[in-house]
């Protein structure tokens, strides 16, 4: 096999995370309360612009969860090896940004690098010049013109993104008309018209295809213009060690799809349970479940977090032994982030939950259950949690962009993500201090804080757009 | 109310006994002082000899929770538990890994941090209620859709991105204050005033969206409507009506950070180079001083604490509906 699959702790809990989030969906279909809320969401504008774009990031995230090693050059009579370093498929797709590597800081679309060096001439003498970057604009012949270049790749880029839309719009309709009734606006439309799906009147409470198609435009064409200027020049840039900030970029979507969702597979559980359990019993356990998360809460955040993260640093430290790879020991240093971080943070959601609870237990159908005998646990199982299900969506997709967001404050503190993860919160921190040259390193910063706001943007959009759908009270106006 | 009072903050003695039991667990339970110290010294090639020197130095060579060699009451009082995390109780927090008394040190600290957070809370709190007040008037508006918008935007982009842009562009580009630094008594000013700006900016998206909720929901009761209907003007339903009632929401969230002000900010300290206790925590993370980062989470939760039974108080200021007995 020309490869070894790796399989990451964080990428089987993350797949394991996809699995679940399609349970939500089945479960979801089936109960007439939360498909209603969920048409919704679909129905609105903003919230479908918005996942759409998370859909963008989440494929991205997902294709750098699939890792593997390459296998070495084979040796006649030997068992196949492989090599140390794990790749993942979305190294592999770019594997153009990741290997060409220059030696220092370089300009976005620059061709020469950003420190000055000095070089020997043909006759001796010595001459202190910006030297040609070793990848950036590389195919450019003296005489050739930089400005034409770029806006030739920028054009070819753009319209070859547009293609791929086309393609992706005509198959996306043609699904979406097969699934609809004959009465349906978008059952009038062929689907390689893309275009006029995006302008066409659609009835209200319909899927919002305009803003699906209009969102997955723009990203085509950002997309095949980054990618085609990409063949030829660092396009955000490169960084202090000369690596290309785009490939670092794209490499951070997945810490921050790991902390943001890998953290709520850990609150979920503690928050669902302890919170109805308190709730619903009443009594000494929910004296012992409040004494928790008061003890919990009581300690300002950042500083559990801080201590948690320093005794594991110990912990890792002490038992180099565990760990194959350094891959592995930054993985599993993630993971446990997640994990201080759930554990820190469950207890807003038990709150909502044993407040919701204690209303939900005095109503009459929990009253009838537990008449005819039913066991507490199926009681709150079957009468209470679907109950309370809105209550956790909403948490669920608000926290995602605070975690997001916290990443990156963590990592500055130096209690995040291990310095060798690729993640928006060490591109700034190795970044920030680069302000104060002269002239400014701007670049590295400004791609990692647009990428994390275009992310946490749509993520707070898509909260809204749910919240709007799955709150009562909010749906009451 | 007396009563009430006493019984809190008899309830706040188990709580504080169990997050000094947690974090006694975190630094010493879940790691040894043998993992401390070779963690200290540096992992490889360390003598049995320098670990046991270094935690006799720090008093670390104790048993965990009971003395079976000692006599009489100093069976549970010579024990890492009782030198370390017990003595806090009595605002006693050892010393620091270089050797200064975390005590004195924190009361040194605790002026500056307060300078930076009290100005940034006032701002901020009267900045955000006015705009959301602002906003709930011009409801349904145009204004108030875009106002709305210029909010998720503003709560989506990084605290970083705020410090680090307003640093560059304010005290670099334009250099109209200095960089970082801090001195006493008037002359802070020229120090604190970015800092106090950008908290007060960074902050701004989700509390004023957070209190534009409130003021809706308020505006949408009943004794609102009656306020109109006996002819009183817009502003005057806001200003004294609704303002009034969406206190006690307000005051949940608000007064509970009043005494975590004292703690200060981590971020603002650490990049704007005050020395308060916010950048001494940082420092003590960056070089895993645990006695100081186990001090500051006594005395975070203690002030947590406080800021409950304050909101509680607080209740009967502004509720008369609300009564201790």
């Amino acid at each position: 096999m020309p490869f070894q699959p790796v399989l990451l702790w964080s990428d089987a809990v993350l797949w394991l995370l996809v699995g679940l989030l399609a349970t939500l969906a089945v479960v979801s279909r089936r109960a007439p309360p939360l498909a209603a809320a969920w048409r919704k969401v679909g129905a609105s504008r903003v919230g479908m612009a918005a996942a759409t774009l998370l859909a963008v990031f989440a494929l991205i995230g997902l294709a750098d969860s699939l890792h593997y090693r390459l296998a070495l050059p084979a040796e006649p009579g030997k068992p196949a090896a492989y090599g140390v370093e794990v790749l993942s498929v979305l190294d592999g797709a770019l594997s153009g940004l990741r290997g060409r590597n220059e030696k220092t800081y370089s300009a976005p679309l620059a061709t020469q690098s950003y420190a000055m060096e000095t070089a020997i001439l043909a006759n001796g003498g010595q001459q202190r010049d910006f030297p040609p970057l070793r990848y950036g604009g590389a195919q450019l012949k003296p005489g050739d013109s930089w400005m034409a270049d770029v806006t030739m790749r920028g054009i070819s880029g753009v319209v070859a993104g547009g293609l791929l839309w086309w393609l992706i719009s005509t198959v996306l309709l043609w699904n979406a008309r097969r699934g609809a009734a004959p009465g349906d606006a978008i059952a009038q439309i062929e689907p390689w018209r893309g275009v006029r799906a995006i302008f066409m009147k659609r009835p209200p409470g319909s899927f919002a295809w305009d803003a699906v198609l209009a969102t997955l435009l723009v990203v085509c064409l950002i997309a095949g213009k980054l990618t085609a200027l990409s063949a030829g020049y660092h396009v955000f840039g490169t960084d202090k060690v000369g690596q290309d900030v785009l490939y670092q970029v794209l490499k951070s979507v997945r810490t921050a799809l790991v902390i943001g969702l890998v953290t709520t597979l850990v609150t979920l559980p503690l928050g669902i349970l302890l919170g109805i359990a308190a709730g619903y019993f009443g009594g000494w356990i929910d004296d012992v479940i409040q004494y928790l998360y008061t003890v919990l809460n009581s300690i300002p955040g950042v500083l559990l977090i801080a201590a948690a993260v320093l005794m594991m640093q110990v912990v890792i430290d002490t038992h180099p032994e565990w760990f194959a790879t350094a891959a592995e020991r930054a993985d599993l240093r993630l993971l446990a982030l997640c994990f201080i971080l759930g554990v820190t943070s469950w207890t807003g959601l038990a709150r909502l939950l044993r407040g919701e609870a204690l209303k939900l237990r005095e109503l009459d159908y929990v009253q009838a259950a537990q008449a005819f005998g039913v066991a507490p646990f199926t009681i709150l199982l079957r009468h209470i949690l679907p109950n309370v299900l809105h209550i956790v969506i909403i948490t669920l997709v608000m926290d995602f962009s605070g975690l997001v967001l916290s990443e990156a404050v963590l990592s500055y503190v130096g209690i995040g993500v291990d310095p060798t993860t690729i993640s928006f919160g060490t591109m700034i921190n190795n970044a920030r201090m680069e302000l104060a040259r002269e002239p400014v390193v701007w670049w590295s910063l400004v791609a990692a804080f647009a990428f994390m706001f275009a992310l946490v943007l749509a993520a707070n959009l898509f909260a809204d757009a749910v919240q709007a759908a799955f709150d009562p009270r909010r749906s009451a106006q | 109310m007396f009563a009430y009072l006493v019984r809190r903050l008899a309830y706040a003695v188990p709580i504080l006994l169990g997050v000094n039991l947690l974090t006694f667990a975190l630094f010493f339970v879940v790691n040894t002082p043998d993992d401390m110290a070779r963690m200290q010294l540096g992992v490889k090639r360390v003598t049995a000899e320098a670990i046991a020197k270094w935690k006799a130095e720090r008093g670390y060579d104790k048993p965990l929770f009971f003395n079976g060699a000692a006599d009489g009451t100093a069976k549970l009082t010579d024990t890492i538990f009782y030198a370390k995390s017990a003595r806090m109780f009595v605002g006693d927090f050892g010393a620091a890994e270089d050797g200064r008394d975390i005590a004195r040190e924190i009361a040194t600290r605790i002026g500056p941090s307060t300078a930076l957070a009290v100005p940034t809370f006032i701002v901020g709190l009267l900045v955000t209620v006015s705009a959301a007040l602002l906003l709930a008037f011009v409801r349904g508006t145009r204004l108030d859709f875009w106002g709305v918008v210029a909010c998720v935007a503003a709560m989506s982009v990084s605290g970083l991105f705020y410090i680090i842009f307003g640093q560059w562009l304010f005290s670099k580009a334009l250099r109209l204050v200095p960089i970082s630094g801090y001195a006493d008594g008037l002359s802070a000013f020229k120090f604190l005033v970015l800092p106090v700006a950008i908290g007060v900016v960074a902050g701004l998206g989700s509390s004023i969206r957070w209190y534009r909720t409130l003021f809706i929901e308020e505006i949408g009761k009943d004794y609102v409507r009656t306020a109109r209907a006996k002819g009183l003007g817009e502003g005057t339903v806001l200003f004294r009506h609704v303002l009034k009632n969406a206190m006690i929401p307000i005051l949940t969230g608000v007064v509970v950070v009043i005494p975590q002000l004292f703690l200060g900010s981590l971020l603002m300290e650490s990049f704007f180079g005050i020395p308060g206790l916010g950048s001494y925590t940082i420092d003590a993370i960056n070089a895993q001083d645990f006695s100081v980062v186990r001090a500051m989470v006594f005395i975070g939760s203690v002030l947590y604490i406080a800021g409950l039974i304050l909101t509680d108080l607080s209740y009967t200021l502004v509720d008369p509906r609300v009564r201790f007995d």
